[in-house]
């Protein structure tokens, strides 16, 4: 084999790429911008920190071990973690990451763009706070779906009306620096991670759509008393138009690192920019009008619209299987290049010890069983075994809370210290990577016997119970404890996590840090620009919601039953 | 736009694959009749008690019907009525269940008995219990302080046990 790359040729390779990076020019976030984005980093790692406590919390009870003290109710610790969880870090982290992104890549914000950018913030901040003190004052134990007709204090749903709002300013901010980009730079293909963060941006507007209208025109003025029934089918209905595109708004900045910052981690290539905005373009389209598949077990809703949304939901299949392909064809392609022989060579050769690449790779290998676990919640029939068990808990904590979060943290790792102008040191990565295994194994423990445990017909959302001393809940409380120490590692890991970003918030050595960007591959074909026309999605986009939604909205309005009074059962 | 060979053979297996999943969901919903709880019947939340079927919840033996046995059940915070549901093994059943307050759920664990309750709707669903033991009834949907002491029992036992005493 004359053709056969040495070791030595190898990391000679290694070292010329990394003196060549060196030498070109390192484009960073500007300082101002890099304030802005930092600003959400402290309230989601915050997020982070007191809601992975009451995650423990709730494992511990539900060991039946444990009681908590000082009259603090389970579903009041249950409502902290799912809010600060699913709705704070999550929101906080994607909006920081994204004007970062929009920032490096489609340029520094102007002084009235940043300016709205952090009045979105504070509108998010506040509103963060004050529907948090409602929960804190046991106003609120609603859980972060906070269904009718069970009613909180009017000022938690104002609350996070103001989050929505806030997002809004700060998504449309992101808006307008790439319009400015497009017009500056008219008929060129615009950079992939502004028009990523700008197609999240857009979904996430269309999809809160639904969840404002029931906050503005349901709970609000029910829970301030100024009408005393609601439509419970109705505002459940608005509420999943929105909770499906919201899982997906937590996923997509995910796959941006996935497809424009791991390839140039591993010191790759793009793999298509075609293909990664035309798989952006079906998530946006995909993300809608599948709400109702969260609906299927419900009263009210007609068995057709329920599987005309089924079927659009496994539509996600499509980009979702053009992701694995990149992924896979840009690790395998890099490790050829490294020297990697034989069908499976080139994996040894990916940077393993790299934390920037460990940790998310971790949250992509856990997606591939919370992809197919998402595939039985959404099948018509499947549904009915797992629906409202704890098995969906098992499910979204494989998906939001390892593949999405395990890449946030990874991103974290360069783009908090390239946003500090520190450094990353070995001991710190090494740390990263603990906290990665830790959460991989403490994750498999807890969210293994937490999709047993929901087979077994284990209800999520409850507090401990023996459920009169039946055998079936006796065989469940075997499954809560390995729950209770899959989670104790989960929190050590949360610890680990939180140290290393104090460190680099703080602490680590003065330095450069890449924010890595993967370019496309030489001789690649230019991307077709249909895929930035944003005209052609959107009309399809509301048709495919016309289509899903008129008919069954139409139809909860027209058989409604008199509406509910509120309950405040906790 | 350049699409690599192996990435069409694997979109290709793969969105093929889904059609066929799809069509086998599809053929057994419409064609089989196996549906979730798709109720359309209303009722007055306020009301249950007075309203039939549910002024006499419990299991109830029927003649004519498409099903052996309906089974008219109640649930509030927190509870259901009736505690108890006991049916041979084998027969058909309809369920019939509502709500008197806040969302609850039906779910007979460890089956695909499985309903959201909600406020001044009817939820049913048909089914053969085809499993001899007994099962668990709970309430799935958080619904207050209470929401995990909420529970029934289903006991499916053998037909002719029943007869015979």
């Amino acid at each position: 084999m004359t053709t056969a790359v040495t070791n030595k040729e190898v990391k000679e390779k290694v070292q010329r790429e990394k003196s060549n990076f060196k030498k070109a020019d390192f484009i960073k976030v500007d300082r101002k911008d890099a304030k802005l984005a930092l600003a959400h980093l402290y309230v989601a790692f915050t997020a982070l920190l007191l809601g992975g406590l009451a995650g423990l919390l709730q494992v511990f009870v539900r060991s039946g071990a444990f009681k908590l003290p000082f009259g603090i109710g389970y579903y009041q610790v249950l409502t902290v973690h799912g809010v600060l969880l699913g709705l704070i870090l999550t929101t906080f982290f994607i909006m920081g990451f994204q004007f970062a992104a929009v920032s490096r890549t489609a340029g520094t914000l102007s002084n009235t763009q940043r300016k709205l950018g952090w009045l979105g913030f504070w509108l998010m901040t506040i509103g963060t706070i004050a529907a948090a003190t409602m929960v804190l004052l046991n106003e609120a134990s609603v859980l972060y779906t906070f269904y009718a007709p069970l009613k909180a204090h009017w000022i938690f749903y104002a609350g996070l009306a103001l989050v929505v709002v806030g997002s809004w300013i700060e998504g449309l901010t992101q808006i307008l620096r790439y319009a400015q980009w497009r017009k500056e730079n008219k008929g060129e293909t615009s950079p992939l991670l502004a028009f990523m963060s700008v197609v999240n941006s857009l979904m996430w507007f269309v999809a809160s759509l639904g969840v404002a209208i029931e906050v503005l025109f349901q709970l609000l003025p029910w829970s301030l008393g100024f009408v005393e029934r609601i439509d419970v089918l109705l505002s459940r209905t608005l509420f999943w138009y929105f909770g499906h595109a919201l899982v997906y708004f937590w996923l997509l900045p995910a796959y941006m690192i996935w497809y424009v910052v791991i390839p140039k981690v591993i010191g790759g290539k793009l793999f298509s920019d075609a293909l990664a905005r035309l798989s952006f373009m079906l998530f946006l389209l995909f993300s809608i009008p599948v709400g109702v598949h969260h609906q299927l077990t419900e009263p009210g809703i007609d068995g057709f619209w329920k599987f005309l949304q089924v079927v659009l939901t496994f539509f996600v299949v499509v980009p979702s299987l053009m992701t694995a392909f990149s992924m896979f064809a840009t690790f395998e392609t890099r490790g050829r290049e490294l020297g990697g022989k034989g069908v499976m060579g080139w994996f040894k050769q990916l940077p393993w010890k790299d934390s920037r690449f460990l940790v998310p790779f971790i949250g992509m290998v856990a997606f591939i069983p919370g992809g197919a676990g998402g595939i039985v919640n959404a099948s018509y029939q499947m549904n009915q075994l797992i629906h409202n068990t704890i098995w969906v808990t098992g499910h979204f904590h494989l998906t939001v809370a390892t593949a999405v979060v395990l890449t946030y943290f990874g991103a974290s790792f360069w783009l908090i210290p390239h946003l500090t102008g520190r450094k990353l040191t070995d001991r710190i990565n090494s740390l990263a990577n603990t906290a990665g295994i830790l959460w991989a194994v403490g994750m498999f423990i807890m969210s293994g016997a937490m999709h047993i445990a929901g087979l077994l017909g284990a209800p999520r959302r409850s507090e401990y119970s023996t459920y009169g001393g039946s055998e079936q809940a006796t065989e469940w409380i075997t499954y809560q404890f390995a729950q209770a120490i899959g989670g104790t590692i989960l929190f050590i890991a949360i610890l680990l996590i939180v140290g290393v970003v104090i460190n680099l918030l703080w602490f680590a050595p003065k330095g450069e840090e890449e924010f890595p960007v993967a370019e496309a591959a030489s001789g690649s074909s230019r991307t077709p620009a249909i895929l930035e026309n944003f005209k052609v999605w959107g009309v399809i986009l509301v048709a495919l919601i016309l289509i899903a939604y008129t008919f069954p909205i139409i139809d909860i309005i027209s058989n409604s039953p008199a509406g509910s009074t509120g309950f405040k059962f906790w | 736009m350049h699409v690599h060979k192996y990435e069409k053979w694997w979109l290709t297996f793969g969105t093929a694959t889904l059609i066929s999943f799809l069509i086998i969901i599809g053929v057994t919903a419409f064609h089989a009749g196996a549906h979730p709880n798709n109720s359309k019947w209303t009722i007055d939340y306020e009301k249950v008690d007075q309203i039939a079927p549910f002024d006499n919840p419990g299991v109830h033996k029927v003649e004519n019907k498409d099903w052996d046995y309906e089974v008219v059940l109640v649930a509030s915070a927190f509870s259901y009525n009736p505690m108890e549901i006991e049916l041979p093994v084998g027969s058909k059943v309809r369920f019939i269940a509502t709500t008197k307050d806040v969302i609850h759920g039906f779910e007979v664990a460890g089956t695909n008995i499985n309903m959201m309750l909600e406020p001044g709707y009817v939820s049913e669903l048909v089914t053969t219990v085809d499993k001899i033991g007994e099962f668990t009834i709970v309430c799935n949907e958080y619904c207050g302080m209470g929401h995990a002491m909420m529970y029934s029992t289903l006991k499916v036992v053998d037909a002719d046990d029943n007869s015979s005493h």
